[in-house]
């Protein structure tokens, strides 16, 4: 007997038990569009994760003063113990010491509450150098950016970006405004492009003015020179390691310590990314588990029904065996049924869970991507779990003795 | 004489379920050869059933040798059994044993389809064996939409289309009325003429004076031999 004919065989038992096999199917099915599903999300969101850090710059490195365990970050206070000095940066962006670093620009931020006619507006207040601009890969929708010069006057001018914009003045279109920042007035030069937010700040609220200007106007601190953290931006994603040892080796040497007594950190954007992912990729595996694990009941529905068929079917296994059908026709034929009938709620599964991929994210929000490796793998295991859970009832159906099975009632 | 197509020689069938132990035949000694229409007669419980059962290799004698065409079923493999049941062997059911979903072509061409036989082969020589039993029209009717003399002629259609030596019928006529018994009768009849060995079971009189040679069982054993008339039916 033929493949071809123990296949048709197979799908006429299948077509004879209509609802039986639609039951046994969708289990297989809910399965397989689980598993296409939960993989998509996590593939979306590690997708959507990664493009959003590396919008922010993928060559990024941020300097932060303090060991890399003494946990200290951009939120300790200016005028702190700050290591971290104007000069540093300035020496960092000297492209004979540091080649391979494209753009350096310091940080010094703190909550500031922001006025503007009869608007109040608490928000970050970031004191940079003209390069930040590039180095956190940002535009600006209207108006122009800090200057050299600006820093040089200790200029009372400010960018904002568009959600502060918004609060204070009910619009993004604000260049030349006027706004009081700890009561000191500064005109409104230009407006940055939304970026969406990163992990722990809304990057579209924010109040961007000189490094010079927000040391000894605003935040007046001891020292003036000091600064919370530097951001480094790497001539491309390759240099970024010899980036990172340029950087490394210029602050030992400015700051006379060395890798045992190191003032100041080092760490890279893409390293966030990575750590990012990673948890993303934990969670997606966790997802794709318990979805796996409805494949695995599904698979025993296929078993149960299987079983059942072979029960009910044991005068039919009778005639065939009287008639000549050998051991191996009869396993055959049960076995190409079982797959069969994985292999339709494998289809099916796939039709549903990529029609889920397209319709879920409109309601939810969050990307789903469909994975071509995904879905022809679960269709494989949709069939593999149709054979694997259909051997033991295909092989008893086999080794029923001719006799017993045809007097059997 | 021929070399007997069927050959047992002290055949014993014991049943055992648990403790209980049924010995349903006691040595049976029994030569039939090619050609013989053969009426195996007794009541119920005689173990008419059980002999035809081992007769035609669904099951093994517990003790005793069986020797079919001049083989030894006794150490055939299952592989084997199945292929001497496929060739050698026609059966007819009492309970017609037709697969209810398929029409009624499909269900003569199943021991072709175990025989590796083409699929339009198949279905010309299904067509051919339905044409004999008088079926020709009714080819694609399921069993459900025929009557029971009709059912019965297609499992006769069945047992002849891999044209078997031996036809082994338990019983064909025991839910038949009286026309649809002749019916079946006179299909065994032309089978006997045109050559085929026939082994009758049943345990009425008349369905059994269509034979040659009847034999009588009792008690797992054989209590008569003998030749007879081979009346036909009116
Ligand atoms: N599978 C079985 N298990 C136990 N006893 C059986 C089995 N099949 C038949 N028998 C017993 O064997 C004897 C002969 O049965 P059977 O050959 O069917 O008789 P007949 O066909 O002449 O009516 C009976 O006593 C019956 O109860
Ligand atoms: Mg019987």
């Amino acid at each position: 007997m033929t493949w071809l004919e123990t296949l048709r065989t197979g799908w006429d038992a299948i077509r004879t038990h209509r609802m039986r096999s639609a039951l046994t199917t969708l289990g297989i099915l809910i399965g397989i569009a689980a598993v296409i599903l939960t993989v998509g999300l996590g593939e979306g969101a590690q997708g959507q994760v990664s493009a959003q850090i590396n919008a922010l710059g993928s060559n990024l490195l941020i300097v932060s003063p303090g060991s890399s365990t003494s946990g200290a970050g951009v939120r300790g206070g200016f005028g702190s113990a700050s290591t971290l000095t104007v000069g540093d940066a300035t020496a960092l962006g000297s492209k004979v010491a540091a080649p391979d670093i494209a753009a350096v620009a310091p940080i010094t931020q703190r909550s500031e509450a922001l006025t503007a006619a009869a608007n109040n507006w608490t928000t970050t207040v970031v004191g940079t150098t003209p390069n930040w601009l590039s180095v956190r890969a940002r535009a600006l929708a209207s108006g122009r950016f800090l200057t050299e010069a600006d820093e040089a006057q200790d200029a009372a001018v400010v960018v904002l970006a568009p959600t502060t914009a918004t609060e204070l003045f009910g619009s993004t279109d604000v260049a030349g405004q006027s706004v009081t920042i700890n009561n000191i007035p500064f005109q409104v030069i230009g407006v940055l492009t939304s970026a969406g937010s990163d992990s722990t700040s809304n990057l579209d609220d924010q109040a961007i003015v000189p490094q010079a200007t927000a040391s000894t106007r605003l935040f007046g601190g001891s020292t003036r020179t000091s600064v919370q953290s530097i951001y480094i931006e790497a001539t491309s994603g390759s240099t970024l390691s010899a980036a990172d040892q340029e950087a490394t080796s210029e602050l030992d040497n400015l700051h006379g310590v060395s890798a045992l007594n190191q003032d100041f950190t080092i760490t890279a954007q893409q390293s966030l990314v990575n750590t990012v992912t990673s948890v993303d990729r934990t969670l997606t595996v966790l997802l794709a588990g318990i979805a796996a694990l409805s494949l695995l009941v599904g698979g025993i529905g296929v078993m149960n029904i299987m079983l059942v068929s072979v029960a009910e079917r044991t005068r039919e296994i009778g005639l065939r065996k009287a008639l000549g059908a050998r051991p191996a026709t009869i396993r055959n034929q049960f076995l190409v049924e079982a797959s069969v009938l994985g292999l339709a709620g494998g289809l099916f599964g796939a039709v549903l869970g990529i029609a889920g991929a397209i319709v879920v994210p409109h309601l939810i929000g969050n990307p789903i991507s469909i994975s071509p490796t995904a879905t022809a793998g679960a269709i494989a295991v949709s069939i593999a779990i149709g054979l694997v859970f259909g051997v033991y009832p295909a092989t008893r159906a086999a080794r029923l003795a001719p006799i017993d099975a045809l007097r059997s009632e | 004489m021929s070399a007997p197509l069927i050959d047992l020689v002290g055949v014993r069938k014991t049943y055992r379920n648990g403790s209980l132990s049924v010995d349903a035949l006691r040595g049976i000694t029994l030569q039939i050869r090619p050609g013989e229409y053969t009426a195996i007669m007794g009541p119920s419980g005689s173990g008419k059933s059980t002999l035809m059962h081992i007769v035609g290799c669904l099951d093994v004698a517990t003790s005793g040798s069986y020797h079919l065409a001049g083989e030894n079923v006794g150490e055939m493999s299952e592989v084997e059994l199945a292929q001497v049941r496929n060739r050698r062997v026609g059966f007819v059911f009492q309970q017609f044993n037709l697969l209810p979903s398929q029409s009624a072509w499909r269900n003569v061409e199943l021991p072709l389809l175990y025989a590796g036989v083409g699929r339009d082969e198949r279905r010309r020589r299904a067509l051919a064996a339905l044409d004999r039993v008088g079926l020709g029209d009714r080819a694609e009717h399921r069993p459900g939409e025929l009557s029971g003399g009709q059912q019965q002629r297609v499992a006769v259609a069945r047992a002849v289309v891999t044209e078997p030596a031996l036809i082994l019928a338990d019983e064909p006529t025991g839910n038949l009325d009286s026309t649809a018994t002749a019916d079946v009768l006179a299909l065994l009849r032309d089978l006997h003429d045109g050559g085929s060995t026939i082994v009758l079971i049943t345990h009425e009189a008349e369905v059994g004076a269509q034979a040659t040679r009847r034999v009588v069982v009792r008690d797992g054993g054989i209590v008569a031999d003998e030749a007879t008339a081979g009346v036909r039916a009116p």
